[in-house]
This record gives structure tokens, sequence and C-alpha cells, in this order.
């Protein structure tokens, strides 16, 4: 294993005092918790909060999209695992402006555990909690189980979508809709080439076959759904569209945000092999492709891999993707 | 009737840990096939540090809250609030009794399993701890109902944990990260059933040693 560590139980400690040091000029710690990332602007007296969090290992996500009309508090866990319910409940404190806050987070049992206790602690300071709960990985469950599919680099869109609805005004209430249709309108999928290693375990958690690859590799780790021989990047860009826009089932002429992501390992060059592939199929199908992102967004360690997402559009979530913010991902 | 001492009981919750953390690389290494491969790294890491933190001479009690506040404000995961809630329904259960005979080890482990089951969402046979604890806790409340000496219930309670255990590697995962598999979680022990059936061993273990007759 050659990878750049310390002692492998500080990495995660090391990785946030590392961020808020070199972004200083958009986050901070917050004063009581060294696992909770806040906004500068955290707190503006008002405005709805936004809160999210999970486990270390995906950077740029989930402290990455701390900032100015981003989230205001991250709730950081240890690597490819949740935070605990007393971080979540520290990062719902930091982001309240006295109008509520909006915990967006991703479907996992740690997480949807943590996050409930965290929202009862938050209860009893008198702060109003809801949650929006991202679950748009489609090979994670079938359509007619979506509740139990897991959340993945949708989230992005998620919070950018939440927290400029948040900055224009709207209560709680009104963030909390918008953050849910962004993610109702997302469908995401991962293919892995290349397992990951935890530092602290030293070995890979799974092995890929040389000239395989799994189709609906999880954002831990977790094995994929199906194993298939590797084909060209063509090849696999058309598979990746193909699962997410059989799924998505949208009409002729639907504008869409398409975001790819690299998953830790992938060179950057190659998403971009993949992204011209990947347009001019979901062209093909009738789509217009209003805003691409391409680039290292969502990654799980060293794992060899990528994402595609890709979110139906409307007016109000445009101008949401639209509306200025800075953060240090995106 | 046999019972221990409330008191000085806290060595029990650090032998438990000791065990977690001799288990690490096994635990990691069952996770790692089906999940993502921490949990024995998080569960040695939360006994680990709560281990440290309790006064050997202390109570169960206290050292099972003390145990239970690390697991849920350091540890994090599924594993943090699951167990954190298990030894937090424990220790509010055995309180500030002196000595705990069958009756309030039964009612204790009752205590703990409905914990589990107030945070999570799964139920036996989803490929979980529960599938180790609930015949566990039933085999040690039947054995007591039908008359068996504290001491013989222990020995019943941890052979149900074991064989709760390892009737998870037949088990199609329904919960959690492994769910996703479907058919590939087949094969593999569950990791949670593994380390939960190691945390009643060491309660069967540590009481058995410590019986005193009244």
């Amino acid at each position: 294993m050659q990878r750049f560590f310390n002692n492998p139980d500080d990495i995660v400690d090391e990785t946030v005092a590392g961020f808020v040091r070199a972004h200083r000029d958009m986050v901070k710690l917050a004063p009581d918790n060294n696992r909770v990332v806040m906004s500068n602007w955290a707190g503006t007296p008002g405005r709805v909060g936004i809160v999210t969090g999970g486990g270390s290992g995906h950077e740029p996500a989930f402290i990455g999209y701390t900032g100015r009309n981003m989230c205001d508090a991250v709730a950081v866990g240890e690597l490819f695992s949740s935070p605990t319910a007393k971080t979540f409940h520290d990062a719902i404190r930091a982001a309240d402006g006295g109008a509520g806050v909006a915990v967006l987070y991703g479907n996992y049992a740690g997480d949807n555990m943590n996050v409930k206790m965290a929202r009862k602690m938050a209860a009893k300071d008198g702060i109003a909690v809801e949650t929006v709960v991202a679950n748009d990985d489609v090979c994670s469950a079938p359509l007619d189980e979506r509740e139990k599919r897991r959340g993945v680099a949708g989230e992005i869109f998620m919070w950018k979508v939440g927290a400029a609805t948040a900055a224009q005004g709207a209560d709680l209430a009104g963030v909390i809709a918008a953050a849910q249709k962004a993610i109702d309108n997302c469908r995401s999928v991962g293919v892995g080439l290349g397992p990951c290693t935890l530092p602290a375990v030293g070995h890979p958690n799974f092995q890929i076959e040389p000239g395989k690859m799994e189709v609906g590799i999880g954002h831990h780790g977790e094995p994929g759904a199906r194993v298939e021989d590797l084909g060209s990047a063509n090849q696999v860009a058309d598979d990746m569209v193909k699962i997410v826009l059989d799924d998505h089932d949208l009409p002729e002429g639907t504008e869409v945000a398409v975001l790819v992501s690299g998953l830790g390992a992938t060179p950057i060059n190659e998403l971009y092999v993949l992204y011209d592939r990947m347009e001019r199929q979901i062209e093909a199908r009738g789509l217009k492709v209003w805003r691409p992102y391409v680039g290292n967004y969502f990654t799980s360690l060293d794992m060899v891999g990528a994402t595609l997402t890709v979110m139906a559009l409307d007016e109000q979530l445009k101008a949401a993707l639209d509306l200025d913010c800075t953060c240090p991902g995106f | 009737m046999s019972s221990i001492a409330n008191a000085g009981a806290a060595r029990i919750v650090q032998e438990i840990a000791a065990t977690i953390v001799e288990n690490k690389a096994w635990l990691s290494e069952i996770d790692g096939k089906i999940g993502d491969g921490d949990h024995g790294i998080n569960m040695a890491k939360g006994f680990g540090r709560a281990s440290d933190r309790i006064d050997p001479a202390g109570t169960l009690t206290d050292a099972m809250q003390t145990l239970s506040d690390v697991l849920m404000s350091e540890i994090g995961g599924s594993m943090g609030p699951l167990y954190g809630m298990m030894f937090s329904d424990m220790a509010d259960s055995l309180g500030t009794a002196e000595r705990i005979d069958a009756s309030g080890f039964g009612a204790m482990l009752r205590a703990g399993l409905d914990g589990v089951q107030d945070i999570g969402a799964a139920k036996p046979g989803d490929k979980t701890l529960l599938d180790a604890l609930v015949p566990a806790v039933t085999t040690f409340e039947e054995q007591t109902a039908a008359g068996a000496s504290f001491a013989d219930a222990l020995a019943a309670m941890r052979k149900a944990a074991d064989a709760g255990r390892d009737s998870t590697l037949d088990m199609v995962a329904k919960i959690g990260r492994s769910a996703r598999l479907g058919d590939r979680s087949r094969g593999v022990l569950d990791a949670g059933a593994s380390s939960c059936a190691l945390i009643l061993a060491g309660f069967a273990k540590g009481i058995a040693s410590r019986l005193e007759s009244a």
C-alpha cells in the first residue's frame, strides 16, 4: 500500500485540520467539535440552515460543499462511517439561524440512525429540523423500492438546490421541497474497475479481476450488483447512460444537468473520454444537456472508476444551479 | 440463588473490550467481504477507548454507560448507535442494583434488545446482529423460566448466540450496506452478529466466573 498517512487513526482529524487551514477564507471548525466543518457564513439570521454529513474518504464530498450559498455545516465521520449523533447535532446547532435546519444526507443505515437521534437532540434545543434522504443510485434497488436506494453523487445537486433555495429566502418547507425535487429528479450509476483500501485495513476491500468491471458499485467499495467484461470507454459510457436513462423515463426535449465524477484513482482525462461519448448518447435520446460537470466531485478513496448522475431540470432547478456560490468543491 | 455483585463487575466490560480488540482483524475481514471492512477497526476503537476510561472497581452499570457514551459520541457508523443504545438501555435496566441475579440479567438483556430494535429497522433473518441477539435473549428467558440455574442459562445463551451467528452464513442481507448485494451476500458471516456473539460470550464467561451462591 503506497499511501500518505501518519497514524491511520488520525487520518480524519488530519484531513479536516488541513482542509480548514487550506480553505480558511470559506470554512472553519465549529467551536466545540472538531468533526464539524462550518461555513464562514453559517447561522445567517432568518435563513434556513443547510446541514449534511457522512463518512470521510469521499473528498471533496462532504466537507468541500461547505460555504456561501452552499452547506452551512457538515458532520464528519470516520472513513466510510457515519458521523456520530452528537456530531450531527453539533452541525445542526452550528447551521441554525433561527429559521430551522434542513439536513440533506444519503440513505445509509448509520446516517439514518444518527440523524434520527440528532434530530431528537435538536428538538430539545427548540430547533426545527426536517430531512431529505438522497436515494439516486439506480443499481442499489429496483425503482419500485426507491426508498432502499443509497445516495451517491446526486447529493451534490440536492445540496446545491437546497442551499440556493435557502439563500433565495424560502422557509424550511420550501427548502425541503426543493431539495426533495432535486434528488427525485436525479439518477446515478457507478462503475468500478479497481477496489479501494482503508489505510487502517491495509489491503483492498474486495477484488476486481483483470478485464472485469463492477457495474453499480457503491461509494464505499460495496461490490457492484453485477460483474461484466470491461469494454472500451465508449461501451462503458453507453452502458452507464442506458442504465440511468432507462430508469429515468424522461420526455423528449427535457433539459438535464450531468455530473461525471471520478472515484478517486481514475485519471481525470479518462472522465473526459467518457463524457465525450456520454453527452452525445444523452442527446441522441432526445435530451438536452443544459449543464455538465466533469471532475472528481465525489470520490471513494483510491477506487478506480466513475459515476454518472443525470438530473432532469425545470426553471426552478436551473435557477438554483445558477445561483452564485463559494465553496471549495463546486 | 446465585448472583454477582454489581460493584467490581466493571471488569467484565473490560474483558469484553479485550476480546473485541483481539478479534479486530477477523471482524474487519468478514466485514470486508460484503461490507466496507471497518467493523473491527471501529469496534476495537470504541471498546478499547471505553475500557481505558472504565474504573475496574466500578459497577457493571457505570461501565456499560461509559461504553455507551463512547460509542454514541465518538464512534458513529451503524454500530455506534446500535450498540450505544443497547448498552445504555442495559445500564438503565440494571440501575443501582447491588447484585445481579438471573432475573436481573434477563431483564437487562431484554432491555438491550429493545434498545437495538427501537433505533434500528432490522428484523431477525435480515443478517444483522439481531440474529445472534434475539435467540440469545429468548434462550436465556426460556431457560430461567424452565428452572435452569443462572450458570446453565448463561451457557445456553452463549450457545444460542453462536448458533445465531452461524445461521447468518446462509442468510441474504436485507438491511445495511451488504443488503444491496442480494444473493452475493450469502456465504459470509454477518460482522455485527459475529461481534454480538463475542459480547454475549463475554457476559456469559465473565458472570459465570464470578457467581456466588446466596
